[in-house]
């Protein structure tokens, strides 16, 4: 596998600007000739859509659910950070882009990163002149809020819904594209396979979800932003339909999946509290501006927290991380919850949770203030637990979130296949080995407003197609791959519900490789999958039919994907001999129980390659080259 | 947090696909923890109904914390159910009592045809939207963030207005099924902010006109779709509507 990532040569600062320079352009008339397929209608693939749209490309979207304004990316809560550095505290392009570096733990491209700071100023000057409400001061401009792993308030936000705001910005814009005739939408469509031809990305096979049709469609170029895999450990934030199908689909036909295993676990969800249980929700890591976290001195205080003084209260994060304390990175504070928990000093029916306490900032800034920042948020925690968090500490405990690993891009975010882009949460690009807080919603929409329409002109101007019909034998035989698989799923008829395997496979990913990792463990977990996934295959009853709306079938071929994909990233975890951000190895681990990075011989990107069914994956590694900032270890103390 | 559980009779709306007869069928749903969503109990069901060989309640759901809009039936008459600004995935079985019967329907409205069970076609609302609920700005056109001042009054209101998740709940409320709420909210949204003026009057002829080409009926004042709205939006937004439209249709180029 060839692993060039295409860096332009030259000063950090001027690299964005030279790539675009040397590409090649397409002019407007030729515009017009090429279509371009985007898979997903999240911050990425809307505002991919409607940029690419905007540009005069013919543009066709796909996104399984019943309307592209309901992709997850509207769930994210807190913000989207960008270097304006309206507050005057001292920061710059510089300080976000060496701020993500290291909160990545030094696992990232330095030439990537500086690119999403650089053109982070710009994403914010486009929402607000599509008209979104971000929060203001009394002066009429905008306001700013800190977020974990920053000292500067860098942070834009629209109450607790600045995902749902940017993505109806990115949605308001694509109907309007939708609405000239430039994108034609296709909604309630699952992608299940990418269609290659003469070694190029020349289309892909849908299942139309309300039909049961498998559709094929042609393009010039593909673009999948179909986000992350979380729900490969069944409970996680992420939406029920959240999916790796598509990437593993493209993965499958080439395209190189890189650092499955680093996934990040965000340390304020609503704990687990029964077996019925579907999603964890998220309490925005925001809530850390003013909550302190905290859990008795005392192991095994079974005692109501009001009763518990102060003095003999534990508020461990501002004691281990003094300087940046209750909003230390989402790695080390997901971890140190999980110590203070292994140490029985957790809290609640479980014992697996810690408080988040207002009362300190609601004596200080008055319960209408707090109610002001975080309503939404406190009246969903007590719509889901039943407790009134401005009078009871919030319980709180790690849960898994996001996917920095994805699908590998060079720096114009084409994959190792010609002609497949991948975008936002679905691409490896820009977090290394952990994301900060408000970096998504910067990197979906870099990706999608400002990265996509500069560079895929270089690669439509720059290659030979061949004509491609929806007949050609690529298609035929995609599809019959594809109508095979849905058919063997519902042949087998067996006892489990598709659900019940998907619990299985979370209880072990999540036991086996959460928060803390070891060898031993890693490897029980690949025996363990494998056979869930053997009985997977016997023993799944999927009722219903093909023809017509489905949702057993649709989640059956999900979850087939999540057991084959999961041991992919149990190889990576087990290959990665360091631990480094979100992925902790327990064998590397300083005296205080932080991560242990290997700079010497770890410092690369993990390539995995398909090699065929039932064969390992290859193992491919693209250096990590570090020219302009100097590694260091991570420290918040 | 208590774990008690509850038996429940559910009476749910089957309906094979779009063009077939759909009907109330009835299911005991015992031993549902109260802590439960009101979705989490309809995959217990329909998890039981796998296992008996029989195909499970179709239903349409996706983020579970009340933002996507993608859930939403109609639940002892109510959509959403009977707790206020609350969506259904955010409902909680600790608020239905021990051998209470449930009945779950789609919502019921010319606009939104079933596709199956109580999955509906809510495809009008993106017409809508297409039909002027954008600012006209392409990538790369904008001006600096800071240099058009929003009073922080109107920019409350119009973060107010634009908390609206699409759910349609306010169409199955209405004995209209009438859009106002929803297509008022897109449209108050804009009209408070100085970057949705220059188009504010076009914008509101052509989302009501399509509004209205689609079947959905006309407010009459009952106030329902406040009533049920999981995000609280306020009629004052169709208030708002009316003038924007009236200012439009009497004085503006645009008619």
């Amino acid at each position: 596998m060839q692993l060039d990532a295409k860096i332009p040569a030259g000063p950090l600062e001027t690299k964005w600007e030279k790539n675009c320079f040397d590409l090649k352009l397409v002019n407007p008339a030729n515009k017009r000739k090429f279509e371009i397929i985007v898979v997903g209608t999240g911050l990425a693939g809307g505002s991919a859509s409607a940029s690419l749209a905007e540009l005069g490309y013919n543009v066709k979207t796909f996104c399984i659910q019943d309307s592209p304004r309901r992709a997850h990316s509207i769930a994210a809560q807190g913000g989207i950070n960008a270097a304006k550095n309206y507050p005057n505290d001292g920061d710059s392009v510089w300080r976000l882009f060496y701020d993500t570096i290291k909160g990545g733990d030094f696992r990232s491209r330095e030439a990537n990163v500086y690119r999403l700071a650089q053109v982070s100023n710009l994403i914010i000057d486009h929402c607000v002149a599509q008209g979104i409400p971000f929060a203001r001061e009394y002066g009429g401009l905008l306001g700013n809020r800190s977020f974990g792993g920053a000292q500067v308030s860098r942070t834009f936000y629209a109450r607790g819904q600045t995902g749902q705001q940017l993505l109806l910005g990115a949605y308001s814009s694509l109907m309007r594209q939708v609405a000239r005739g430039q994108v034609t939408m296709f909604p309630r469509r699952e992608m299940l396979d990418l269609v290659l031809v003469d070694g190029q990305a020349r289309g892909i096979v849908v299942r139309n979800l309300i039909t049961g049709e498998i559709e094929r469609h042609t393009a010039h170029a593909v673009v999948l932003a179909t986000g992350g895999y979380a729900n490969v450990f069944y409970l996680s934030t992420n939406g029920m339909g959240c999916n790796v199908t598509a990437a593993f689909r493209a993965y499958k036909k080439g395209a190189g999946f890189a650092n499955p295993c680093f996934t990040q676990i965000h340390p304020t969800c609503i704990p687990v509290h029964g077996d019925y249980q579907s999603k964890l929700t998220l309490m925005s890591e925001s809530l850390r501006n003013d909550g302190r976290v905290w859990v008795p001195k005392q192991t095994g205080d079974t005692r109501r927290p009001e009763e518990i003084p102060e003095d003999e209260r534990d508020y461990y994060l501002e004691r281990i991380y003094p300087s940046f304390g209750n909003l230390a990175p989402r790695d080390i504070s997901s971890r140190a919850a999980k110590r203070m928990c292994d140490e029985g000093k957790g809290v609640g029916p479980t014992g697996r949770a810690v408080y988040l306490d207002f009362a300190e900032a609601i004596q200080r800034l008055g319960q209408p203030e707090i109610a002001a920042r975080y309503g939404n948020l406190f009246q969903m925690y007590e719509k889901i637990v039943a407790e009134n968090p401005y009078k009871t500490p919030m319980m709180i405990y790690p849960a898994s979130h996001y996917a920095m690993g994805g699908l590998w891009v060079d720096y114009n975010l084409m994959s190792t296949i010609p002609g497949l882009f991948v975008l936002g949460e679905a691409n490896f690009s820009d977090h290394g080995a952990n994301r900060l807080g408000a970096s998504a919603l910067m990197q979906g929409l870099a990706d999608g407003y400002f990265v996509i329409p500069n560079t895929i002109n270089g690669y439509l101007a720059g290659s030979r197609f061949a004509e491609v019909t929806d007949r050609h034998p690529a298609f035929k035989e995609s599809v019959a791959e594809v109508v095979a698989k849905v058919k063997r799923l519902l042949s087998i008829k067996g006892k489990r519900t598709v659900q019940d395997f998907h619990r299985d496979l979370g209880n072990i990913m999540w036991e086996y490789c959460g928060m803390g990792r070891t060898d031993e463990r890693l490897t029980k977990a690949r025996k363990l999958v494998a056979d869930v996934k053997a009985e997977f295959w016997e023993n799944v009853t999927v009722p219903g039919s093909r023809a017509d709306l489905n949702q057993s079938l649709e989640n059956a071929g999900r979850v087939a994907d999540f057991l084959e994909f999961a041991d992919i990233l149990l190889l990576d975890a087990l290959a990665r001999r360091e631990s480094c951000g979100c992925h902790f190895n327990e064998a590397f681990q300083t005296a205080d129980h932080e991560a242990l990075r290997d700079d010497v011989n770890m410092s690369h990107v993990a390539v995995w390659e398909y090699a065929g069914e039932d064969k390992e994956p290859i193992f491919n590694k693209e250096p990590l080259v570090y020219e302009f900032v100097k590694l260091a270890t991570r420290s918040y103390k | 947090m208590s774990s008690k559980s509850i038996n429940l009779t559910l009476k749910v709306w089957r309906q094979p696909g779009s063009k077939a007869a759909g009907r109330l069928e009835t299911y005991q749903a015992d031993n549902i923890p109260t802590d439960a969503s009101f979705l989490e109990m309809l995959d217990i069901v329909n998890q039981r109904l796998t296992l008996a060989g029989k195909e499970p309640i179709a239903f349409d759901h996706d983020c579970r914390e009340g933002i996507c809009g993608m859930c939403g039936t109609v639940v002892n008459g109510r959509p959403h159910g009977p707790e206020r600004e609350t969506t259904l995935c955010q409902l909680h079985m600790r608020h239905f009592k021990d051998g209470d019967t449930v009945v779950i329907e789609p919502y019921r409205a010319r606009a939104f045809p079933v596709i199956k069970d109580l999955v509906m076609d809510r495809s009008a609302l993106d017409q809508i939207i297409m039909a002027g609920g954008f600012i006209s700005v392409n990538t790369g056109q904008a001006a600096e963030a800071n240099s058009l001042p929003v009073p922080k009054d109107k920019a409350d209101l119009a973060m107010d207005a634009a908390a609206c998740i699409g759910c349609g709940a306010c169409i199955a409320a209405c004995p209209n099924a009438s859009a106002m709420l929803f297509t008022s909210a897109k449209i108050s949204q804009f009209a408070l902010l100085p970057q949705g003026r220059p188009e504010a009057a076009k914008r509101a002829l052509a989302m009501v006109a399509c509004m209205d080409g689609l079947g959905f009926g006309n407010c009459t004042n009952h106030k329902e779709c406040e009533m049920e709205c999981p995000k609280g939006i306020s009629i004052s937004n169709i208030a708002r509507l009316n003038r924007e439209f009236i200012k439009a249709a009497l004085v503006s180029q645009e008619k």
